[in-house]
C-alpha cells in the first residue's frame, strides 16, 4: 500500500493526473485553481511533458482539442468565468468525440462574481457546457483523496467513452490539505490505443479526420444519436454515489462536493438530537445517480437538498423523486458557506412537518429566512 | 465519429471540371503524338492530382482561387515526402471541409482557433508537420489572438492565409482585410474607415514578432505568381521541417462570387486594388537574415 502524503486538493488532483498518463496541460491563470497550473508548470517539463500557458481560456481549450485529437491524455484547469470561455471548445470536443479532462474549481458568479467556494456551475456542467445536443461526464469530489481518485478515473472513462470529462470542484476542496494515497503511475503500455487519432498516417492507413461538421441533417442526426447510445451506456454503468447512514434514515440529505461535508456533520448532529437523518452524496453529477435516490425512496419521509447555489441540483432530485416525496431545499450562495447547524435546523423543521425552502433573501427585504 | 476516406486507388489524370479535363486530354494527346509510336508505349502522364489530395470534388465556387492554393500545398507535401507525418487543420470558412480534400490526417477547428488547435497537435507530436489553412475572417478577425500568440511563441507550424478581402462562405460580408471603400453585404455604402477602421496588414504586423521564421505575401493571379507562391509555400514547410519557427504565407486571393466579378476581372481587381494596399514580398525571413548577418561578419 502506498504511503499517505499531506497535500492540497488541487495538487493531489494534478499529481494523480500525471500518474494517469497526462503529460500535456494547457491553461490560463485564474483564482482559485492556481495550484493545479503551478504544480503542472513545475512537474511536467521535468518528465518530458508540456505545460503551456495559453493566451486565453479559449485558446487553451482549443489546444486541448488539438492534443486530444493527436491522441494524448490532456487536461486544462480553470474556474467558473474561465469555463464559460471554454464552452465553445468543450462543445467541439463533444462533437468530435474527443476525450479530455477539464477541471472547474468553481467560484461565485454570474459575471466576475467572487472567489469564494461556490456550486453555481452545476447547470453549466450538467446541462450546457457549450452549444448543441451533448454532455460531458461530471465528477464531484468531496475529499482530497477523491480529487486524486477521480482524476485517474476521468482519463480512463474519457478514453473508454470518447467523451470529455469535467471535475467539478470548488475553492474549499482545492485549497484544503488532507492525507492522500496517490494512485500508482501508469506506463505507456497501460494506455489504450487510439486508432482514430490524427497522428500522421505514415502511409500505413487511410487518413483520419477529427471533425464535428455534418452539413446533411440526417448525417448530423445519426452522429448525435450514435453518441446518445454511448450516453445510455454511461447512464447504465457509470452512476456513482456514496450513501451515509441511510439504512434507517427517514430524512435524507442530497448534497455533493464541499456541501456534502457540511451535510455529513449535520447528519451526525441530527442523529444525536433524535432525527433519523442520512446522506446521499452524488459523485457523478452527469450521469446523475438516479439509482441511489430511487433505492432510498421507499423508506424516506422527505429529502433535503443543500448546495452552494440558489437551487440547481435540486431540480435533478425533484425530477428523480417525481412528486413521490417532498423535496426540501436549503442553500447559501455567492461564497457564503452554510453551517452544519443551519442544516440541522432545516431537518428539525422538516421533522415537525414543515415544508422547507430556505434560500438567502436580500438583507433589505423582510419576511424571508436568512 | 471521425470520417475516413480511402487514400488508395486514386485515379490519376483527373481534374474537377470539364475544362480542366479537356486541357489535360489535349496535352496528353500532344505528348502521345511526339512519342515514338510503339504499341507497348503508354501515354505519358504530364499532369495529375497530387497524392496529398483526395479524389473528392471541392465545394469551391467556379473561378475561385482556393483550388490553386490548396493544390500547391498538396504538391509541397508530395515533393517533401511528408504527407504521412503531416496533420492539417482547416478553419471555419470556405475551406471548412478541407479535411475531405487532403489525404493527410486532418482536424476541423472552431472559427479562428486553428492556430491553437495546431499548437496542441504540434506540442503532442513534435515530430509531425502541422499546417493550418485559414481565411481572412478566421485568421485576422475572430482568431487574431490565436494567430498573434502562436506567432510570438514561435510555434513550429505553417499557416496558409487566404486573403480575399471578404467573408466568402457566409455570403460576402466585410472582412478585416476589406479595402477602404469596398462594397460588401455589410458595408453597402463602401467600407468607411471612420466607422469600420482600416484593413489589417497581417504579414507586416507579424513580422515584428521574434518567433516568426517566415512571413511572406504572394498571390496567384498569373502563372508566374502561382509558381512564386509554390516556392514560398514549399519554403515555409521546409522551414518547419528544419524546426525554425512560425511560418506564414499570405496569399492574395479572389472571390468572384461575392465580389460580383468574372474570374478574369477578379484577378484584375486584385492586381489594381489589393496589391497596392498589400504589397507582395518577404516581410521576415529569419534564416536569410541570419545568413546575411553571418556574411557581414
Amino acid at each position: 500500500m502506498a504511503e499517505k502524503v499531506l497535500m492540497k486538493g488541487n495538487e493531489a488532483l494534478a499529481e494523480a493526473a500525471i500518474r494517469a498518463g497526462c503529460r500535456h496541460f494547457f491553461g490560463y491563470p485564474i483564482t482559485p485553481q492556481t495550484e493545479v497550473a503551478a504544480y503542472m508548470a513545475k512537474r511536467l517539463p521535468k518528465i518530458g511533458g508540456v505545460y503551456l500557458q495559453a493566451e486565453s481560456e479559449v485558446a487553451a481549450i482549443n489546444m486541448v482539442y488539438g492534443a486530444a485529437a493527436a491522441g494524448v491524455r490532456v487536461m486544462t484547469s480553470s474556474s467558473s468565468p474561465g469555463i464559460s470561455l471554454k464552452g465553445e471548445g468543450i462543445s467541439y470536443l463533444i462533437g468530435a468525440d474527443l476525450p479530455a479532462l477539464i477541471i472547474n474549481v468553481q467560484r461565485g458568479g454570474p459575471g466576475l462574481g467572487g472567489i469564494q467556494p461556490s456550486q453555481a456551475d452545476y447547470w453549466m456542467a450538467t446541462r450546457a457546457t457549450g452549444h448543441g445536443d451533448g454532455h460531458v461526464l461530471v465528477f464531484a469530489p468531496s475529499t482530497v483523496q477523491e480529487m486524486a481518485n477521480l482524476a485517474a478515473l476521468a482519463f480512463e472513462l474519457g478514453d473508454r467513452y470518447r467523451a470529455p470529462v469535467m471535475i467539478l470542484a470548488d475553492g474549499l476542496l482545492g485549497q484544503m490539505m488532507e492525507p492522500v494515497e496517490l494512485p500508482e503511475p501508469l506506463t505507456e503500455a497501460d494506455l489504450p490505443p487510439k486508432p482514430w487519432a490524427i497522428d500522421g498516417h505514415k502511409n500505413q492507413r487511410a487518413h483520419n479526420t477529427v471533425n464535428s461538421l455534418f452539413l446533411v441533417a440526417q448525417e448530423l442526426e445519426d452522429s448525435i444519436t450514435s453518441r446518445w447510445v454511448r450516453y445510455e451506456q454511461i447512464k447504465a454503468s457509470e452512476q456513482r454515489a456514496e450513501t451515509y447512514r441511510t439504512e434507517d434514515a427517514e430524512y435524507v440529505i442530497v448534497a455533493y462536493g464541499a456541501a456534502s461535508r457540511i451535510a455529513r456533520s449535520a447528519v451526525n448532529t441530527a442523529r444525536e438530537q433524535g432525527i433519523k437523518a442520512g446522506l446521499i452524496r452524488p459523485i457523478t453529477l452527469w450521469p446523475f445517480p438516479v439509482d441511489a435516490i430511487e433505492a432510498s425512496i421507499e423508506r424516506t419521509a422527505a429529502y433535503l437538498v443543500t448546495e452552494f447555489s440558489m437551487g440547481q441540483m435540486v431540480e435533478d432530485v425533484r425530477l428523480t423523486v417525481n412528486g413521490r416525496r417532498p423535496v426540501n431545499f436549503f442553500a447559501h450562495t455567492g461564497g457564503v458557506v452554510p453551517t452544519p447547524d443551519e442544516v440541522v435546523e432545516a431537518l428539525r423543521r422538516m421533522q415537525a412537518g414543515e415544508s422547507v425552502h430556505i434560500v438567502p433573501v436580500h438583507s433589505k427585504l423582510t419576511g424571508g429566512y436568512r | 465519429m471521425s470520417e475516413t476516406a480511402a487514400v488508395a486507388d486514386r485515379p490519376t489524370n483527373t481534374l474537377a471540371g470539364n475544362a480542366g479535363e479537356k486541357a489535360v486530354e489535349k496535352v496528353a494527346e500532344k505528348a502521345v503524338e511526339k512519342a515514338p509510336k510503339k504499341a507497348s508505349d503508354k501515354p505519358r502522364v504530364v499532369f495529375e492530382r497530387p497524392h496529398a489530395l483526395t479524389d473528392v470534388v471541392t465545394n469551391y465556387c467556379p473561378g475561385c482561387s482556393h483550388g490553386i492554393i490548396q493544390r500547391l500545398v498538396a504538391e509541397t507535401l508530395d515533393e517533401l515526402g511528408i504527407e504521412g507525418s503531416t496533420i492539417g487543420v482547416c478553419p471555419v470558412g470556405c475551406s471548412v471541409t478541407a479535411y475531405n480534400f487532403y489525404a493527410c490526417d486532418m482536424a476541423q477547428a472552431a472559427h479562428g482557433r486553428a492556430p491553437a488547435v495546431a499548437t496542441g497537435i504540434k506540442r503532442a507530436l513534435p515530430e509531425s508537420i502541422v499546417f493550418t489553412y485559414q481565411g481572412d475572417g478566421d485568421l485576422a478577425s475572430i482568431g487574431m489572438a490565436e494567430t498573434v500568440h502562436a506567432a510570438t511563441r514561435g510555434e513550429k507550424i505553417t499557416v496558409i492565409f487566404i486573403n480575399n478581402a471578404i467573408y466568402g462562405m457566409t455570403g460576402g460580408q466585410m472582412a478585416p482585410t476589406s479595402l477602404p471603400g469596398q462594397v460588401t453585404q455589410t458595408s453597402p455604402y463602401g467600407r468607411s474607415v471612420e466607422e469600420a477602421g482600416y484593413p489589417i496588414r497581417v504579414c507586416e504586423m507579424l513580422a515584428t514578432l521574434d518567433g516568426v521564421a517566415l512571413a511572406q505575401r504572394v498571390t496567384v493571379d498569373s502563372p508566374k505568381a502561382v509558381r512564386a507562391t509554390k516556392r514560398a509555400i514549399k519554403k515555409a514547410f521546409q522551414y518547419q521541417v528544419e524546426g525554425l519557427g512560425f511560418t506564414i504565407i499570405e496569399v492574395l486571393s479572389t472571390c468572384p462570387t461575392n465580389w460580383g466579378l468574372t474570374p478574369a476581372d477578379s484577378f484584375a481587381w486584385l492586381e489594381e486594388n489589393m496589391v497596392p494596399y498589400y504589397p507582395l514580398g518577404v516581410y521576415r525571413d529569419a534564416k536569410a537574415e541570419a545568413a546575411a548577418r553571418e556574411g557581414v561578419l
